[in-house]
């Protein structure tokens, strides 16, 4: 099964909230998409799931236009962040009750909702009440209507967000293995770029109702083709800062350069943007030619396993995240080296023009 | 602000409890310091709402007794303990300006208006909300709300202390990430006598100086966000905290030694001899690494989490997950596993059997 998208559109009280898009989703892999709220991930579901009508362009599946059918005849499945369960019915009518207004029989419906209940591990709660369930299995049980259905299109609109932390790591572990060989395309919107890349596949990054970047995730986690994309995956956010290249040289607030070098080394004079990720700032010293950010640290976190550190260079905030533990003082002016391999360069525009030769991490 | 003291707090939802099983909370003992950052963390259940829910005087506790500086409040209710608490969802009044929020619980003390003025452009300021003083609230973002519903919790100076419940759920991850370290430099700031309630690892230990790390109504461990990583005393701690969660690897326990899949394993000092039990290696993902020599086994899974990549390896039937920056294993090959004896333990029943060396002598 495939899912394409040609210059679909949706505008809502005369403002565009999905600019054109043109996408082609496909089964056998996770299609992410990522972006904060208000990016147009749920938008774009709900166009998919026939929700909603676009203001133009067409929906196909497996090279039909679906774009005039009802939801009922896309045969599509979506699974909210809020457990949406009837309430007044058993787990196994909850599961079973799609394949019951399909007219199934009752035999192949019973087996079914069984094998979905044992993926999910609800085969000893199929007779109490959603109300008597914990959050997970709520979740689960709406998961498990989605799995028996053996739809074309399941749709996961952040499904874990309301999920205690534990349960969402064991859940998103599970999920992929869930809908393998299921034949279905799986669409799962997420606003946490780890999440993103924890479920793999490929990933459509989100911003501002249009997809700014599509492609297999950890690719595109390595190479964002434009800053918005860099910003949209990372998390914490990505360093920006503005800078001024002449001859083979980056300079930064006038006082900080360093010498460019692989793809980098052959941009032409002008001003850019340059990037690197919070894990490539670091307070200590790493082999490599490396920059020497001296800052004020402003705020510290340390969260067990890692550190990370806000400070202050010139006008500009940057972030350090290193694992292990680094005891900074609030205020204290602390060395931190950022290794310009990893660093990714854009034009004024906003396109990427250059990477260092290790920005793949 | 006080230093909070609960001594001996029970506390159970039923009538005549019996059992253990009958009580929400079993045995708590806690002192907290004065002006101290803290988090009560732990899943759904684990009974961190109900023991808020006694500090703030909401609930009375079966048995027990709470303390602020030395004094006994436990039959005070919450307007007398002069606490302040921010919750899940903002609550600001929506009608009123952004400066009459923050200034509302100043006025209901009756303080005078030049006081009010300048203690509210101070939180408005760490909060950087000086610039939406005169809007009203009704127009603000979600996180903004938040804010100004964290801004009302900290603007007064004479609380005993300020309780956050969930303060972080409605808001997006990347803003997340931003009020988190927010509040964290008013910590520094205010020094108040903060608790911070949450599920989410995460925050827990980028926001507390001690974790209290609870589970069915019992304190697992009390620590520094360090310590509960470093050294988790329960193998709770030791899967709550971390992603993923340490290794447990069954053991057998033979002349002193512990064994797995008749392997022995280096542990960091001498086991605690007595008691019998279920006995198992726990070792973070942190620890493990790959070399030439170690224990076989087959990599089932690599996930490139763009820092780092989480490599699981099957043991037999036993699942154990590495954290490697680089030079990550293929999927299928075979490896071998190395664990930092400095870190790896034995825990008995679920609570740590290892000593640390010096301990031994």
């Amino acid at each position: 099964m495939t899912i394409e998208l040609r210059n679909l559109t949706k505008m809502v009280d005369g403002n565009t909230h999905i600019k054109a898009t043109n996408l082609v989703l496909e089964a056998g892999h996770f299609n992410v998409l990522l972006g904060a709220t208000g990016a147009g991930k749920t938008s774009l579901i709900k166009l998919m799931a026939g929700l909603d009508r676009p203001a133009s362009g067409q929906i196909f599946m497996d090279g039909v236009d679906v774009t005039r059918l009802s939801t009922q005849k896309r045969n599509i499945s979506l699974v909210h962040q809020f457990f949406v369960n009837y309430a007044h019915m058993s787990v196994f009518d909850n599961i079973a009750s799609p394949l019951k207004v399909a007219g199934m029989a009752k035999s192949e419906i019973e087996g079914r909702v069984e094998e979905a209940a044992d993926i999910l591990q609800l085969r000893s709660m199929l007779h109490r009440r959603p109300g008597e369930l914990s959050g997970g299995q709520q979740q689960r049980t709406a998961l498990a209507r989605a799995i028996a259905k053996e739809s074309n299109a399941v749709f996961l609109d952040e499904p874990l967000a309301n999920l205690d932390y534990k349960l969402r790591e064991e859940l998103r572990d599970q999920l992929p293995e869930l809908f393998a060989g299921r034949g279905a395309v799986v669409v799962y919107a997420t606003s946490e770029p780890e999440e993103a890349l924890l479920l793999g596949g490929v990933t459509g990054l989100m911003d501002d109702g249009s997809v700014t970047q599509f492609g297999p995730t950890s690719e595109i986690y390595h190479h964002p083709q434009d800053i918005v994309s860099a910003q949209v995956f990372s998390n914490p956010p990505i360093n920006v800062a503005k800078i001024e290249i002449k001859g083979s040289k980056a300079s930064m607030d006038e006082t900080i350069s360093w010498q460019l070098s692989g793809d980098a080394a052959s941009l032409s004079d002008g001003r850019y943007t340059v990037a690197i990720r919070p894990n490539h700032v670091l307070p200590f010293k790493k082999p490599g030619n490396l920059v020497d950010l001296t800052g004020r640290v402003q705020i510290t976190e340390l969260s067990g396993s890692e550190s990370s550190a806000h400070f202050l260079v010139g006008q500009n905030s940057w972030v350090s995240l290193a694992s292990g533990v680094h005891p900074y003082q609030v205020g204290e002016v602390h060395s931190f080296y950022m290794d310009p391999a990893h660093c990714f360069y854009f034009s004024p525009d906003g396109k990427r023009v250059a990477q260092g030769a290790m920005a793949n991490g | 602000m006080a230093k909070i003291t609960l001594s001996k707090l029970r506390h159970s939802y039923y009538p005549n409890p019996k059992g253990p099983e009958d009580f929400a909370l079993r045995d708590i003992d806690l002192d907290w310091r004065d002006g101290g950052a803290y988090a009560l963390l732990g899943p759904s259940g684990c009974g961190k709402s109900t023991l808020l829910n006694i500090i703030s005087g909401l609930l009375m506790p079966t048995e027990g007794r709470i303390l602020f500086d030395d004094k006994d409040v436990t039959a005070h209710s919450p307007v007398e303990r002069n606490i302040a608490q921010v919750f899940q969802f903002p609550v600001i009044y929506d009608t009123m300006t952004v400066y009459d929020n923050l200034a509302f619980p100043l006025r209901n003390r009756q303080m005078d208006e030049v006081m009010v003025k300048s203690r509210v452009h101070e939180i408005a300021e760490m909060l950087e909300v000086d610039d939406m003083l005169s809007k009203r609230a009704a127009g603000l973002s979600p996180d903004n709300k938040q804010k100004i519903s964290m801004g009302r919790g900290l603007v007064r100076k004479d609380v005993n202390v300020v309780m956050f419940d969930e303060p972080l759920t409605v808001i997006d991850p990347h803003l997340k990430w931003k009020l988190r370290s927010k509040l964290k430099e008013l910590h520094q700031k205010v020094r108040a006598t903060m608790i911070y309630v949450t599920h989410d690892q995460t925050e827990a230990l980028t926001f507390a100086d001690q974790v209290v790390v609870m589970q069915d109504g019992d304190i697992v461990q009390i620590g520094t966000p360090v310590e509960l990583f470093e050294r988790p005393t329960h193998t709770f701690v030791g899967h709550f905290i971390g992603s993923p969660g340490m290794n447990l690897l069954p053991c057998e326990i033979r002349g002193g030694g512990a064994y797995f899949n008749d392997a022995r394993i280096a542990l960091e000092g001498p086991l605690i001899s007595g008691g019998r039990g279920k006995n198992q290696v726990g070792i973070r993902p942190e620890f493990v690494s790959f070399g030439k020599k170690g224990l076989e086994a087959r990599v089932k899974k690599v996930a490139d989490v763009g820092r780092h990549y989480v490599v699981e390896a099957i043991i037999g039937d036993t699942s154990i997950n590495a954290i490697v920056e680089q030079d990550a294993p293929e999927q299928g090959e075979k490896v071998h596993l190395n664990f930092a004896q400095s870190h790896t333990r034995v825990y008995r029943d679920g609570w740590i059997a290892t000593q640390l060396p010096e301990a031994g002598r």
